[in-house]
């Protein structure tokens, strides 16, 4: 399948931005979270550097609550493409017994994300960490620069954002600082899709329908990937034709019902959907701000 | 909805605060059906709590995504917004209608193709609609559409409409769009926004979105040859060397023949690689890796053009300078510059005026304040490759980056090179610093002694001149008050005159060092930036910053010529210290506490420190 003009655009953008990343910043690496997007941004890391290969690593935060599926096309991933990966896990949240039922989901998504990004962003000084987030995610994500500073603290200053111009990148930090970069930002969910099918990206099969074991909390799907998830009196699972749109920790990410089983049912059914996709995040929704609020604290 | 296969608009909209940008882009996206449930529930709540519209939706809180900005009922900074049309893929920047965020604006305005400009019917055309269309025209769009908002609070009368259309038309006579349409909106109620309603009968012009799935692209607007500025170099092994960047100007062809700028090297295309693999022709604006026919060595900031079509290559060039920062711009003060790939310093040798936005008349002006719009001749460290920006906006389009914070503080656009750059060339002397300097058994340097007035800087470097008198060091001793005295006797001592204070003490250490001497300079010199300016004007290692270190109520209590008494009482302005800055030195080469040291054995810490430095030679 061939690529629109627009996609080829936004393709050579992206590849600018990496390139700009790996000729100014010291130590960059490249935030690997098994998701679409992650998907596509390896693939336009490739061709980045290509017939090289990508000057900096990948960095998986392990939450150790993935859907199994996620770490083995993760580890199949960078076996195939032969490129360096670190996973960094928060031994002192796993020492405290944190998780996402007992220490809800705020506290568990602070202690085994946020903060374990920090730590790994400090352990072994990366200067740059390149994600996928896309403007068109959410509403503080639409102000983000493409080059966006943070401080010795990791923290985000919404009102005090250097201006951006052109492809004309700052990248200069002073020790302690970093910037996130986001190769991805003018994308849009659908461009993603359309621009897996037109490449042959490979993502993991929990984006298709099939029929997946559920649970039914709060309106809210949950899979049940493993046996840790605690069960209520007389609850059970469930076999039911579900999806994912996003992939994250697997009891705080919802599924949808859908019969699309195909790439190209996906794709229609993100054409018709009514729903966004961040939707079936919890974090997203303690209040319309959180975001905002988690991303200024260091959230990605 | 749409399918991604169409050519996509880049544009923004501006215009006023209240003038109705966020409440439109939110239209669009409700009316092309791109709002999900799930967003529209968030809306519906914070309608509720924040909202401005009785019973309604308020779509600017859709958009205002920040926090503050939605308990404030502003914009204050730009958002990007995406939504398509059977026709065509949009991107929008929203952009701040606020004078103190005109900064953002430019932002938008960067990367886009067309403006909207947004007019309120009962207020016409004020000075942020002028300030935000010259910004759009400084910075190349091409295409405007002035939408004349809040048609329903004028009655949806026509001639409000038609006088608003007149006198903006006389707004921009000289600065020569190519396209620009004008409509009548409501964008609350959606009016000539997407759909056409019967109040406004009198207008038959085309709907925004209409005019947005028609307007031209004017990313072909390049009037130059290609350029490639070379981002990184790719050497996976011994036998395949490529420049990777993204191509701008024109299309690259095979076998083009190219120039490696600036130094000027001639060669060829062998290979272009895109991200669909080797092509035979690649369009501006693809991300490529190309192989040279010849062997021949370009690195970042290169930019590889078109043979027949070179570009300028210059150390002074005219620009228009967009200043963001709170800190104004000074003219001699560096900055960091960073123009396609390429990092300088650079610096405003000359601010020939401002522009007022709202008569367009050129001001006089020593400074750039925050949101000035200043045209300049502007210096490089060196000679830069690049063209006008109205040839290629890839290639004449720069940002400055302040030293020491790291902020983008400055964006600009290159208006042509200045002939002066080729005529002046250094008088090239036979005999040489090295060789003065041999002659006095010495290694010439410039010993810089900062710190507060009072903080002991005349006292150590005094001493330490007798004491390298004694050693038999032929020295000179240039001192803050005999210097002001004589030849800087013109400057007074606001911040641009410090500037200039320094670079005059500066230049004149410098032509001392050339002639060999060790000297001393004794300065309070309180800004990080011209010291280091300083440092580069000077070879390696020849710079040595003394700081001579006294806290404030020390030098108070000495107060050797009773200055802070005088400046207590508001006698004096802009004292160091006390309503003017210090900035104390980050990497001195010594730091002298002179609250715990005698003079005397200050100057022995300097004395040792230059004798290591010969020693060492």
């Amino acid at each position: 399948m061939t690529k629109s003009l627009h996609l080829e655009r936004l393709e050579s953008e992206s590849i600018h931005i990496f390139r700009e990343v790996a000729a100014e910043f010291e130590r960059p690496v490249l935030m690997y979270s098994i998701g679409k997007d992650s998907s596509v941004l390896l693939h336009l890391v490739m061709k980045a550097f290509y017939p090289a290969k990508p000057p900096f690593p990948l960095l998986h935060i392990d939450t150790t609550w993935k859907f199994r599926e996620m770490i083995a096309f993760r580890d199949q991933c960078v076996k195939d493409l032969g490129i360096e990966l670190i996973v960094h896990t928060n031994q002192d949240g796993l020492d405290q017994g944190i998780n996402p039922f007992d220490s809800g989901s705020q506290l568990h998504t602070d202690v085994m994300k946020t903060q374990a990004l920090k730590q790994a962003l400090d352990l072994n000084r990366f200067d740059c960490a390149i994600g996928g987030a896309r403007r068109d995610e959410e509403k503080s994500r639409a102000k983000e620069r493409v080059m966006s500073f943070r401080d010795s603290h990791h923290a985000w200053d919404p009102k005090n954002q250097r201006p951006e111009l052109w492809n004309l990148y700052n990248c200069r930090v002073r020790p302690g600082e970093s910037v996130r970069a986001f190769p991805l930002s003018n994308w849009t969910e659908f461009d993603i899709w359309h621009y897996i099918r037109a490449e042959g990206i490979p993502v993991p099969s929990l984006y298709m329908a099939a029929m997946r074991p559920v649970v039914e909390r709060d309106g809210q799907l949950i899979m049940v990937d493993d046996d840790r998830i605690p069960l209520g009196v007389g609850e059970e699972p469930k076999m039911e034709m579900v999806r994912f749109r996003t992939l994250g920790c697997y009891p705080l990410t919802a599924a949808v019902r859908s019969s699309a089983t195909t790439l190209d049912a996906v794709i229609d059914e993100t054409s018709v959907t009514e729903t966004s996709e961040r939707q079936g995040r919890m974090i997203d929704h303690d209040q319309s701000g959180s975001m905002e609020k988690k991303k200024r604290e260091g959230y990605f | 909805m749409s399918t991604p296969e169409q050519a996509l608009l880049r544009f923004l909209t501006c215009g006023s605060v209240d003038d109705g940008k966020s409440t439109l882009i939110g239209r669009l996206l409700y009316d092309s059906k791109l709002l999900f449930a799930d967003q529209l529930e968030t809306l519906n709540k914070d309608s509720q709590k924040f909202g401005t519209v009785p019973d309604g939706m308020d779509f600017a809180l859709l958009v205002d995504g920040l926090e503050a900005e939605r308990e404030q009922g502003i914009t204050i900074d730009v958002a990007y917004r995406y939504f398509a049309t059977p026709q065509r893929s949009f991107i929008v920047a929203d952009t701040p209608g606020h004078e103190q965020y005109t900064r953002n604006m430019a932002t938008g305005a960067s990367t886009a193709d067309l403006a909207v400009i947004l007019v309120d019917a009962r207020h016409g055309v004020v000075t942020q609609t002028r300030r935000h269309t010259f910004i759009a025209h400084l910075l190349g769009i091409q295409s405007i559409i002035v939408a004349v908002n809040k048609m329903d609070l004028v009655d949806y009368d026509q001639s409000v409409f038609d006088d608003i259309v007149a006198d903006y038309y006389e707004t921009i006579a000289d600065l020569g769009f190519n396209h620009i349409a004008a409509i009548p909106i409501s964008a609350l109620y959606g009016e000539n926004v997407t759909t056409q309603f019967d109040q406004m009968s009198w207008y038959d012009g085309l709907s925004v979105i209409e005019s947005l799935e028609t307007a031209p692209v004017s990313s072909s607007s390049s009037k130059t040859g290609f350029r490639l500025p070379v981002q990184i170099v790719s050497r996976p092994d011994q036998d395949f060397r490529g420049y990777a960047g993204t191509l701008c100007g024109a299309p690259m062809t095979v076998g083009d023949s190219a120039i490696v700028s600036p130094a000027g090297t001639q060669t060829s295309i062998k290979s272009i690689t895109t991200p669909e693999g080797e092509v035979e022709t690649a369009d501006a604006g693809t991300a490529v890796t190309v192989t040279l026919a010849d062997n021949i060595d370009a690195s970042r900031g290169d930019i590889i053009c078109h043979g027949d079509q070179g570009m300028l290559v210059t150390d002074q060039v005219q620009a228009h300078l967009i200043w963001m920062s709170d800190e104004p711009m000074i003219p001699g003060r560096q900055y960091l510059l960073k123009l396609a790939t390429r990092s300088a310093t650079a610096w405003v040798s000359e601010l020939k005026h401002t522009v007022n936005v709202n008569t367009m008349e050129h001001v006089a002006s020593k400074t750039l304040e925050l949101n000035d719009i200043g045209v300049c001749n502007l210096s490089f460290d060196r000679r830069m490759a690049c063209d006008a920006y109205g040839d290629c906006h890839d290639t004449g389009a720069f940002i400055l980056i302040d030293r020491f914070t790291y902020a983008t503080v400055g964006a600009g656009m290159i208006d042509f090179s200045l002939r002066r750059a080729r005529n002046l060339t250094l008088q090239t002397l036979t005999m040489d610093k090295v060789a003065r300097a041999r002659s006095m058994g010495q290694k010439p340097a410039v010993i810089w002694f900062t710190g507060l007035s009072g903080s002991g800087k005349s006292t150590v470097a005094n001493a330490v001149e007798s004491k390298l008198f004694d050693k038999g060091h032929r020295t000179y001793l240039l001192d803050g008050d005999n210097v002001r005295h004589g030849l800087n006797r013109d400057l007074g001592f606001t911040d641009a005159d410090r500037v200039e204070n320094i670079r005059r003490f500066g230049e004149v250490a410098k032509l001392f060092a050339d002639a060999g001497l060790i000297v001393l300079v004794s300065v309070i010199s309180p800004f990080r930036g011209e010291r280091d300016m300083v440092r580069d004007l000077l070879d390696d290692d020849e710079f040595i910053e003394v700081f001579v270190d006294a806290s404030l109520e020390t030098c108070e209590k000495r107060d050797p010529k009773g200055l802070y008494a005088r400046a207590r009482k508001g006698e004096i302005q802009n004292f160091t210290g006390i309503d003017s800055p210090y900035e104390a030195p980050l990497n001195a080469e010594l730091v002298l506490d002179t609250d715990a040291l005698s003079p005397d054995d200050a100057a022995e810490q300097v004395i040792a420190l230059i004798e290591k430095r010969i020693l060492e030679d």
